[in-house]
Order: structure tokens, then C-alpha cells, then sequence
């Protein structure tokens, strides 16, 4: 997989591309993606995979001037534009998967196939998400991973958290990539996507790892009720990171999508 | 020299245990913990003790604001302010301040502080703080990488509003108002001085600088830790090119414990210091630094939050380390007076804003360090800066001639003369 970079009106636009056959937009969550990300390399398979990093992650520029959920999304249509992608089929994971709804409710007649992985966007008041915002590091791992341990593992192989330079590092990249992603969840991460959900006509289908300790299974029901006619795929045995601990299945689900 | 003697407002009631039954005396501390009947007496003895500072001899009182906070009962400051702008206190009333971004539409503070300046007689210093992370974010839910642009226009629609003479429309970002025209406006022309408390940040300098208001640094942590944040803003007025480092341009918050003898200070108050530094600050990690609130730039200076834990984690803070390490200046006048000195010089602040009533304690203690500080040690410490001592910039200017609260004459028996009948 490449690291390229496109313009759009905004901001320069950092993008992992790589692989080939049908157009594929990836829509990172909020930890962000690298370039051996292994969902990328397995969708990479049968597609051409495009993952635009959102304003502030990884090295790419931050964009001042996305300020909220319109913004962004329209952002991410300036994206598909300055690719010349027709018609991608549109794969959003978490906070991904709530930019690709609300690309899909404000132009529909763009987009026939979605997969919404985990997506943020809505909220139940019987079922709260927790605080990404206020969670330590250490604690993330049991959010996010059906097996913590292993989830530990994978998020700090090769870090060394008692080296100062590295922690100032790691507090910049913080500040940027969790404080644009701020502007779509913090402090709940609800932009009204419900209320435009009904005007999304793509095939879809919903991934929902089934022991996700994020954003419930639940809500798995929530966004099914609220685009009839989505296919719904339950993963057993994977967390919230889906799509790292289950990677065949989820891209199987996005397979059927055709 | 300026000193503002300053009340957080601690809730005096945290369980001994309190550190280790919960994660965070703020935003999401223990609803059961806290007790209104209890708290009746808490405020009143909190706002006369703010009024007894007053009389005997401080220059100012002062408030601020903290939401789901057990160290400070005071969300709104502007409500005790009112109180005590009818209180025995003569001083200066300083609100430090009014989180702005926080205020929907912000005018509500232009217009507060305005009601707070014309009740007083010109006696408001106002302070524009950013407000925590913990109050601005967590508790007040704004969005962290926007709350400095919504900060600033917060700001200009405040100074815009005080100073014109005429309705106008404001078409900002986060506020839409077709018609402002504040009605009362304040009696300081063009406007009450403004401080802005910060933590470090080079936006918060800068912005200090720009527009001559005071900047203040208001750490728990003491003045021998301040030194380094202190000269990163004296370096930037002089890189700014300001005309001049007056004193008056900084101010800095300081536990103050006075007593007859450093040993009694010891007796008498370490207990309350250690309420303070070991209950009250006991903040959850995950609610120090919401990402994006802080500038890349801030970050990339090394300034750490206040609220960060230390490095190797919370220990219990002894008296002798919180003394030596200057946390809290504490003991005989003498000693204060020195030390007084040596922060003064040292960071270079006119405006000293004395936290005095520290965690728990009880009003008698308070009533006694605090004469033992307005007699022994502040006359001593009033001519540090000569230089400056015409530098009225950064304080209030009250009306000559003010009414005093209560000074009615008895309700007549028979109907009033009117004037031309």
C-alpha cells in the first residue's frame, strides 16, 4: 500500500491506496489507520482500496475549517471527487462508518453499496457510550478488543512509554488526530444521522463484532431499524477493533455487498 | 502591590478515605458527598470570611468558577460577587473569572459583570478565563479544538458589547445576535481591567500582551515551579515588544498559612494543607487534558497540565515537602515576608492573589492567619515595585463617591414631600 496525497478545496489530503479491481473507500475510526493496516491489505485483494486520513491524522494537514458534521462530510464527497471515483463501494469503521452514513444520507444517489462497521452516530440513553475522550490509554484496550490482553499487545508492540520524547509524541498526535475527531463525537456522538438515515438508498450491510464493549450490539439494532433493509452480520468473538480481530469476516460481509 | 485575598470555596466534608473510594474530585465526583443543609453553613461562612478580608486591609476579594468540583462549590461567581458587592469590604471585587465560551449568548456576561460593576461603584476586575478541561469540556461539553475560537469570540463580543454606544448586529460563528445593545453598561471606562488566568499556553501570552491585560497563573503548585512558566511569559513581552514588563501585567495564586511561629504554623494548619493537596486535587487523569483543548503548539513547549499526574504517580504530600517545595509559603511573619519577597521578585508579579482559606479549614484559623498576614506581612511588602507604582492598568477605579449597602433612611410614617407639588 502507498501514502499519496490529493488536493481538495480544504486541505492537502493524505490517502493509503493500493490493490486492484473496484473502487473502495475506506473511512478510518478514530484511532486512525496505518498503511499494513491488515483489513486494508485483505480488502487490497479483490479492490482498489482508498483510505483518506481525516484532517489531522497520521502527517497529514489539519483543517481548521472543518468545523462540524456538514463540513466533513461534504469534505469527504471533495475526496471521492478529486480521486475520480464513481459510484466507490463506501466501508466505514466506527467513527468512519458515521462519516460513510452521512455521506450516503446526503447523497444518496452517489453511493448503491455501504458497509457500516461498528459506526458511531447514534445514541441511546438506556445504553451510553463510554468517554473515549476522558479514557486512559490502558484502559482502552478492554473497550475496544474482545480479548484485552491480546488487543494490549497489538497497541503497544514497539512503543516505549517511558521514553519522554516518545510521550510528547504520542501527546501531539493525540491533541490532533482525537481533537478533529472531537468535532464529530465529543461529548456524544450523535450529529442528528438518525434523523437522515431514511434517506440513504445504498445496499447496505451492518458489522457488528458481538462482544463490542464500545458501542454495544445494541445499537447494531438501532441502525438496522433505521435503514430497512440493511443486512446486519454478527461476528462472534470480536470487540469494537472488529475489523482487526475477525478480518476475514468482515471482509466477507463486504464481499456480499457485491 | 496588589494582593487579592481569594476563597476556592473547598467542600470541607471529602471522607478521610475519599483518594482511594473515588477516582476524581471533579466532574464526576460523588453526588452523596455533597450535602445541602451542610452546605447553608459552608457558603455563608465562605462569603463572610471573603468580606472580613475585605476590611482589613486586602486590596481585593476574590471568586472564580468551577463546575462539579469538590474544591470549589462556586459554579457561578457572579452570584456570591453580588453578594459581597453589598458586604462590609470596601476592596475590589475580582472575579476571575467568567469561563465565556461557556455563556450562550456570552453577552450574559457583559451584562453580569456590568450589574457587578454599577452595584459596586467601578469595583469589578474582570477575568476571562478558557476554563478547565475539566469544566469547559467535560462538564460543559464544548467541543475541545473549538472552544479557543469560541473563546476568542466570546471576547470580542463581550469588549464589542461594553463599548459601543449604539445597537449592532454581531454575525459570529457560534453566536447570531441581530440586535446587542447591553443595557446596563459598566461604570469603568472603556472597561473594567481584565486578567486572564492561564496555564502555559503562548495564545494566552500573546493574547495578554495585545490587549494590556493581566495575565495570571493560577498553579497550586507554588512559585518555585512558576519560575519557568513566569519567564516564558516575561520572554514574550519582550519578544512581543511590549512597552513595557510592568508587573502589574502578571499575577500569580499562593497558599499563604501565617502564624506566631513556623511551628505553630505547622500545628495549626497541616492538616488543612494536606486536606487540600491530598483530597482536593485528587483528578482523575482522563479528565486533565481533553485532546485538542490545548494548542499543538502548547503541547510542543512541554507545558504539562497542572492536573497531569507527577511523574511516578500520587504520593501523600508531607508538610515538609509542600513547604520546602513552596506549594504553600508557610510560618512566622518573617518567614512568609521572605519568602513573599522571594516570589515576588522572583516571577515577577504585582497582582498576588492569596489562597488563604485552604481545603477544610475552619473560619477562626482563617480569620487568624489572614490578620496575622494583612498586619504583619502585606505592609511590608507594599513598595516592591516603585517603578511602577503609578501603573494603574490593570485595576479597578471606583467611583469617588459610593452609597453603602443598607444606608436607607427608615421607611417614613407619613407620605414623602414631593419635589414640585
Amino acid at each position: 500500500m502507498e501514502l499519496k496525497t490529493l488536493q481538495t478545496h480544504h486541505v492537502p489530503v493524505r490517502y493509503i491506496t493500493g490493490g486492484s479491481g473496484p473502487a473502495l473507500l475506506f473511512l478510518h475510526g478514530a484511532g486512525g489507520v496505518l498503511r499494513e493496516d491488515p483489513l486494508l491489505a485483505a480488502l487490497a485483494e479483490r479492490h482498489t482500496v482508498y483510505a483518506p486520513l481525516l484532517p489531522g491524522y497520521g502527517d497529514s494537514e489539519e483543517a481548521p475549517t472543518l468545523r462540524e458534521m456538514l463540513d466533513i462530510t461534504l469534505h469527504y464527497w471533495d475526496v471521492v471527487a478529486a480521486l475520480g471515483l464513481k459510484d466507490p463501494i463506501i466501508v466505514g469503521h466506527s467513527m468512519g462508518g458515521m462519516i460513510a452514513a452521512e455521506m450516503a444520507a446526503i447523497q444518496p444517489n452517489d453511493v448503491t453499496r455501504l458497509a457500516l462497521i461498528a459506526p458511531a452516530g447514534m445514541w441511546l440513553d438506556d445504553h451510553p457510550i463510554a468517554d473515549i475522550f476522558a479514557t486512559m490509554p490502558f484502559e482502552m484496550p478492554a473497550l475496544l478488543f474482545h480479548d484485552a490482553a491480546a488487543g494490549a499487545a497489538r497497541m503497544t508492540a514497539g512503543l516505549d512509554m517511558s521514553d519522554p520524547k516518545f510521550l510528547q509524541n504520542y501527546l501531539v498526535t493525540n491533541a490532533r488526530q482525537l481533537g478533529m475527531a472531537g468535532r464529530i463525537l465529543f461529548p456524544i456522538p450523535d450529529r442528528g444521522l438518525s434523523q437522515r438515515l431514511y434517506r440513504v438508498t445504498a445496499k447496505t450491510v451492518v458489522v457488528w463484532g458481538d462482544s463490542d464493549r464500545l458501542i454495544p450490539p445494541v445499537y447494531a439494532r438501532a441502525f438496522q431499524k433505521a435503514l430497512p433493509g440493511a443486512a446486519l452480520v454478527s461476528i462472534p468473538e470480536a470487540g469494537h477493533m472488529v475489523i482487526h480481530e475477525k478480518t476475514a469476516d468482515v471482509v466477507a460481509a463486504i464481499r456480499d455487498l457485491g | 502591590m496588589k494582593f487579592t485575598w481569594f476563597n476556592l470555596m473547598p467542600w470541607p466534608y471529602l471522607p478521610d478515605d475519599f483518594r482511594e473510594k473515588n477516582r476524581s474530585v471533579w466532574v464526576d465526583i460523588d453526588q452523596k458527598l455533597f450535602d445541602p443543609a451542610k452546605s447553608h453553613e459552608v457558603y455563608n461562612t465562605y462569603m463572610d470570611l471573603l468580606d472580613y478580608a475585605g476590611t482589613v486591609g486586602f486590596d481585593g476579594i476574590g471568586v472564580n468558577e468551577h463546575h462539579q468540583n469538590g474544591y470549589g462549590i462556586m459554579p457561578s461567581p457572579n452570584i456570591i460577587a453580588a453578594g459581597l458587592a453589598r458586604g462590609k469590604s470596601d476592596a475590589a471585587l475580582v472575579v476571575l473569572g467568567n469561563s465565556i465560551a461557556l455563556y450562550n449568548p456570552p453577552i450574559r456576561v457583559a451584562e453580569e459583570f456590568a450589574m457587578l460593576d454599577c452595584i459596586s461603584g467601578g469595583r469589578l476586575v474582570a477575568g476571562f478565563p478558557v476554563g478547565t478541561s475539566m469544566d469547559t469540556n467535560y462538564c460543559y461539553g464544548q467541543i475541545p479544538s473549538l472552544t479557543r475560537e469560541k473563546y476568542q469570540e466570546a471576547h470580542d463580543l463581550i469588549i464589542k458589547a461594553w463599548t459601543t454606544r449604539e445597537p449592532f448586529a454581531w454575525n459570529g460563528r457560534y453566536n447570531k445576535l441581530r440586535h446587542v445593545n447591553i443595557w446596563p453598561r459598566p461604570i469603568q471606562q472603556p472597561h473594567p481591567p481584565i486578567h486572564i488566568p492561564g496555564g502555559g499556553s503562548v495564545e494566552t501570552y500573546d493574547f495578554c500582551i495585545d490587549n494590556t491585560y493581566s495575565y495570571s497563573y493560577l498553579s497550586f503548585s507554588g512559585y518555585i515551579r512558576a519560575k519557568a512558566l513566569m519567564q516564558g511569559y516575561w520572554d514574550r513581552v519582550a519578544e512581543r515588544g511590549a512597552p513595557d514588563a510592568s508587573p502589574y501585567r502578571a499575577g500569580f495564586a499562593q497558599t499563604i498559612c501565617v502564624a506566631e511561629t513556623d511551628a505553630e504554623a505547622e500545628r495549626l494548619y497541616s492538616e488543612h494543607v494536606s486536606y487540600f493537596y491530598n483530597r482536593c486535587l485528587h483528578v482523575y487523569p482522563g479528565f486533565a487534558d481533553a485532546p485538542g483543548y490545548r494548542t499543538i503548539k502548547t503541547i510542543q513547549t512541554g507545558a504539562l497540565s497542572q492536573y497531569a499526574p507527577p511523574t511516578g504517580g500520587y504520593t501523600q504530600l508531607t508538610w515538609k515537602e509542600l513547604t520546602e517545595q513552596g506549594h504553600v509559603i508557610a510560618g512566622s511573619p518573617e518567614t512568609v515576608r521572605q519568602r513573599m519577597e522571594e516570589l515576588i521578585k522572583g516571577l515577577n508579579v504585582g497582582n498576588i492573589f492569596c489562597l488563604m482559606h485552604v481545603g477544610n479549614m475552619p473560619a477562626d484559623k482563617c480569620m487568624y492567619s489572614t490578620k496575622l498576614f494583612a498586619e504583619k506581612v502585606m505592609p511590608k511588602l507594599r513598595n516592591m515595585f516603585p517603578d511602577y507604582a503609578d501603573d494603574d492598568r490593570f485595576w479597578c477605579k471606583p467611583l469617588e463617591k459610593r452609597v453603602k449597602a443598607g444606608a436607607l433612611a427608615p421607611a417614613p410614617d407619613r407620605a414623602p414631600q414631593t419635589v414640585g407639588a
